[in-house]
């Protein structure tokens, strides 16, 4: 008789499959090595050699990155083609991708850099980071309301109505109480209005949540518009000059070469969303309210069997995003302008695409917002020294950059799972 | 109910056994009547509530976040926190009570492991261990069985004889009568809403199950024996992602013949679903081939696949079986009404589909008021009906079946049976997917056995249950 032997059948195994040569990292070198190439030979001829300087201060004086701009252009473009060369590898996808984008970029600007109108030919970073956060704040707020309200299972399309209607709170209360700190509550509880009707009319009348967004936008789109025409133009002294926060500096973070004078030596609005961003993601992932938060974005049927009250759950957090979003629209109104119609212009959802390129979380929509905030800020600056770029293409690198980094670098994104699901008990 | 009893409710499907113990858990409300803990009348409106009186529930669907660890999944709602108002959340207490709880009823879990990534009869560990946390004196588990292997299901069933050692009353709740008998103290029987009797574990299976369905049943498949034709489909090295992109079927080999059932075994989750979805044309096939009737149909439209005569049960018959808003008659011609008699150049003929479907309704037994009823306010079983028959109107090579009897009533499985084999008598090539291991060896003529996406062996259908069950559960036998 022979003994009989059990095994256990190896717990994955997982059979080999013949993808075929041209993987998605291959796809994307080959257009990243050709883009470099294209760079190297066209940004190499149109560059001149004037010397373009990167300083790291806010002018032209001080420790500086000068290279000639032909010999920039091409190196720079060289750089990106061997990094796309390199994925064909399969290996350091992310890695390389932010090399070959960052080299390309770089070569651009050693032709525009070089290509300036003489005595302008530098960039100067301080400036440009700068300009990068500030151009980043409302996508900040707007992302992170989008995060608190979205991990809890409500899709938040209403993001760019919240600023508005918190630019336009701010700006109306802030004046007519002569007081920023005022126009900041009011900001928030504007913001919180906005909420308050998607929250209402998605969770308890369960209406579809990306209409009720968009209804909402229109809305406070209108409704903003009516009152700037029929108060704020009328009377712009008594509705429509609210008063300005300053400029805050912190002790020691204030000396930092580069950051210090870019960050540090800045509003009430910057500073707040850098906290956000940590207060958030702690509390979404250390808490009590943040295990909760998430199990009703990911399954609110089985936190309702463990006793969490789902429903409730997901007023607060929508009322919540209203305040966080409402706050980021005040930064249009209480730090450097009045309110004028439709002021947010599309920004609510660039803050959108921000979620959903830093995955839901706070720190990737940070690091997203900025992304976005720095093709902003590159636009203006590339205006500023003259590019022959016609200033329409400039105005639509934000746009762009969205496209090409939601559609193509972020890959499949998990969005929570009942992420606009209604729930229904029973 | 008694402490320290396990009490069985039994009852086809849709008798009303998870209606009530969702009552019971706060769920859904009652219309009337009252519910009494240790003799006092309490109100369950929430499953709050009902954690506070004491009761705990495993749900037939689990109500587990899948994204999180064990541990986190056991203390939501009872969370283990510090820091005051802040409300950090004290991982180390919460792995410590997982661990705490699993070594004194012998349920071995891994606190930091992730729930999507574990075997579904661990996930139903973690279940348990969830509501035992919550020191529950009356545990309700729904149907805790279906998703088991056998080897599974006697573990469980040791746990629930330990939980009673220690004093906690179960309501199990199943349609499967041998579990029944092994464990239960009481057994009460529901039909249609309505206690139909109380028996105790002696009681035969035939009483059993006539107390169930309300007549006598016969519970076996009578087949005769039949001498399989040519090979009709085969499927070679056929490997398919599900949908994160995780590869579900690694490599599957086989081959059905006309005029035999090839019966595919295995725990729910195993590869079945995207290996029947992958020869359908329902989803993209990354390597293999699948050939039907000498032709390769592999990267065919499933609306090709059909027409080249393939009869195809969908497991999930509510979202990919029928549209729930047409009435009968237009869900029996969804795959042919663009074909005359039923359409021409893009215009339906109403005449023809409403005899067709009076036919049909005749021959099927489909229990409707008319044909023009919306099939949603058909039971499950005559919405399966429908399904097969629509699907064995066409002249047939191949019939698919998946999962053709669940939440099926006994007297419509005893059709589907009957039209399965029927098929298979003339000569048509069946591929039946179930993971009732009963039904398949029941109709089955060759058993393949499938585990974690691959066809760990092929066996005759005598083959003992229990050396099935480990196959199911990846343990294969060798010689040597």
């Amino acid at each position: 008789m022979t003994g009989v032997s059990t095994i256990t059948a190896d717990e994955l195994v997982v059979a080999p499959v013949e993808t075929g040569f041209w993987t998605r990292s291959r796809k994307v070198g080959l257009g990243l090595a050709a883009a470099g190439v294209l760079a190297a030979i066209a940004f190499g001829a149109l560059a001149t050699s004037q010397t373009a300087r990167f300083t790291l201060s806010e002018d032209a004086q001080g420790a500086a990155l000068a290279i000639d701009g032909t010999v920039g252009a091409i190196l720079f473009g060289l750089i990106a083609a061997a990094a796309g060369a390199a994925m064909f590898t399969d290996r350091w996808f992310p890695w390389l991708l932010g090399v070959g984008i960052v080299a390309f970029v770089l070569s651009f600007l050693c032709w525009q850099i070089s290509d300036a109108p003489a005595g302008q030919n530098f960039m100067p970073l301080v400036n440009i980071v700068r300009g990068t956060f500030l151009l980043a704040v409302p996508l900040i707020f707007g992302a992170l309301a989008g995060v608190l309200c979205e991990r809890s299972g409500v899709v938040n399309v209403a993001i760019e109505g919240q600023l508005l209607m918190g630019a336009f709170c701010g700006a109306l209360v802030g004046t007519m109480a002569a007081s920023a700190w005022v126009g900041l509550i009011a900001a928030a509880l504007g913001g919180a209005f906005i909420s308050l009707l998607l929250a209402i009319f998605t969770i308890r009348y369960l209406v579809d949540q990306v209409v009720m967004g968009i209804v909402l936008n229109l809305l406070a789109l209108g409704l903003t518009g009516f009152l700037y025409e029929r108060l704020m133009q009328t009377n712009q002294a008594k509705y429509n000059q609210p008063p300005h926060f300053g400029n805050w500096e912190i002790p020691l973070l204030k000396d930092i070469p580069v950051l210090g004078p870019a960050l540090f030596r800045s509003n009430l609005f910057l500073y707040l969303a850098l906290i956000l961003v940590v207060v958030i993601h702690i509390a979404l992932f250390r808490t009590r309210w943040g295990l909760r938060t998430r199990s009703v974005g990911e399954h609110p049927t089985a936190a309702d069997t463990l006793g969490v009250r789902v429903l409730g759950l997901r007023y607060r957090n929508v009322l919540l995003a209203g305040v966080v979003a409402g706050i980021g629209g005040a930064s249009y109104t209480l730090l450097l302008y009045s309110f004028t119609k439709n002021m947010i212009g599309g920004k609510g959802f660039i803050a959108l695409a921000a979620l959903i390129f830093g995955r839901w979380s706070p720190t990737g929509a940070l690091l997203a917002a900025l992304f976005f905030g720095f093709a902003d800020q590159l636009g203006v600056y590339l205006g500023a020294i003259n590019s022959i770029i016609p200033s329409q293409f400039l105005a639509m690198l934000p746009y762009l950059a969205t496209i090409l980094a939601v559609a193509g670098l972020v890959g499949r994104v998990r969005a929570p799972a009942a992420d606009g699901k209604p729930y229904i008990k029973g | 109910m008694e402490p320290g009893e396990i009490h069985a409710l039994l009852g086809e499907n849709g008798a009303g056994k998870s209606t009530l113990m969702n009552v019971l858990y706060g769920l859904l409300q009652p219309d009337e009547g009252e519910i009494l803990v240790d003799d006092e009348p309490v109100q369950i409106r929430s499953p709050r509530d009902a954690i506070n009186a004491g009761i705990g529930m495993v749900h037939q669907h689990f109500m587990l976040v899948p994204v999180f660890t064990v541990a986190e999944n056991v203390m939501l709602g009872a969370e283990k926190v510090r820091g005051g108002i802040a409300g950090f959340l004290d991982h180390r207490r919460a792995r410590r009570e997982v661990e705490e709880v699993s070594t004194r009823y012998g349920l071995r879990v891994d606190p930091d492991a992730v729930v999507e990534d574990l075997p579904v009869g661990i996930q139903q560990r973690v279940e348990i261990v969830k509501a035992l946390t919550r020191e529950v004196d009356l545990l309700i588990l729904d149907e805790p069985t279906a998703v088991l292997t056998p080897q599974e299901t006697d573990e469980l069933l040791a746990v629930m004889r330990s939980l009673k050692e220690s004093g906690k009353s179960i309501v199990f709740i199943t349609h499967k009568l041998g579990e029944v008998k092994a464990i239960a103290d009481r057994i009460t029987v529901i039909r249609r809403g309505r206690t139909v009797g109380t028996a105790t574990p002696d009681a035969s299976r035939d009483e059993l199950a006539a107390l169930m369905v309300g007549r006598s049943v016969s519970l076996t498949v009578t087949k005769l024996a039949k001498e399989p034709g040519p090979p009709m489909l085969q499927v070679e090295g056929l490997v398919v992602d599900d949908e994160r992109g995780h590869q579900a079927v690694a490599g599957v080999d086989l081959e059905v013949r006309a005029g035999e059932v090839l019966g595919i075994a295995g725990v729910q989750g195993n590869g079945q679903t995207e290996l029947v979805e992958a020869i359908m044309g329902l989803r993209p096939v990354l390597a293999g081939t699948v050939t039907l009737d000498g032709q390769r149909i592999e990267g065919w439209s499933a609306k090709k696949v059909l027409r080249a005569g393939v009869g195809y049960v969908p497991e999930d018959r509510s979202v990919d079986g029928l549209v729930k808003e047409f009435t009968v008659a237009e869900n029996l011609v969804l795959d042919i009404y663009d074909r005359p008699p039923f359409g021409s150049r893009g215009v339906l003929k109403p005449d023809a589909i409403a005899a067709s479907a009076k036919e049909r309704i005749a021959q099927f037994d489909v229990r409707t008021s008319s044909h023009e009823s919306a099939v949603s306010t058909l039971s499950g079983g005559n919405q399966q009906k429908v399904i097969v028959a629509r699907e064995m109107s066409r002249p047939l090579k191949l019939f698919i079946a998946a999962q053709p009897t669940r939440g099926v009533d006994v007297g419509s499985i005893e059709f589907i049976h009957s039209r399965i084999v029927h098929e298979r008598d003339v000569d048509t090539a069946v591929l039946l997917v179930s993971s009732e291991l009963d039904e398949v060896i029941g109709l089955a003529d060759r058993i393949a056995v499938m585990y974690r996406g691959r066809i760990l062996a092929v066996v005759p259908p005598d083959t003992p249950r229990e050396e099935i069950g480990l196959l199911m559960a990846g343990v294969v036998q060798e010689e040597g």
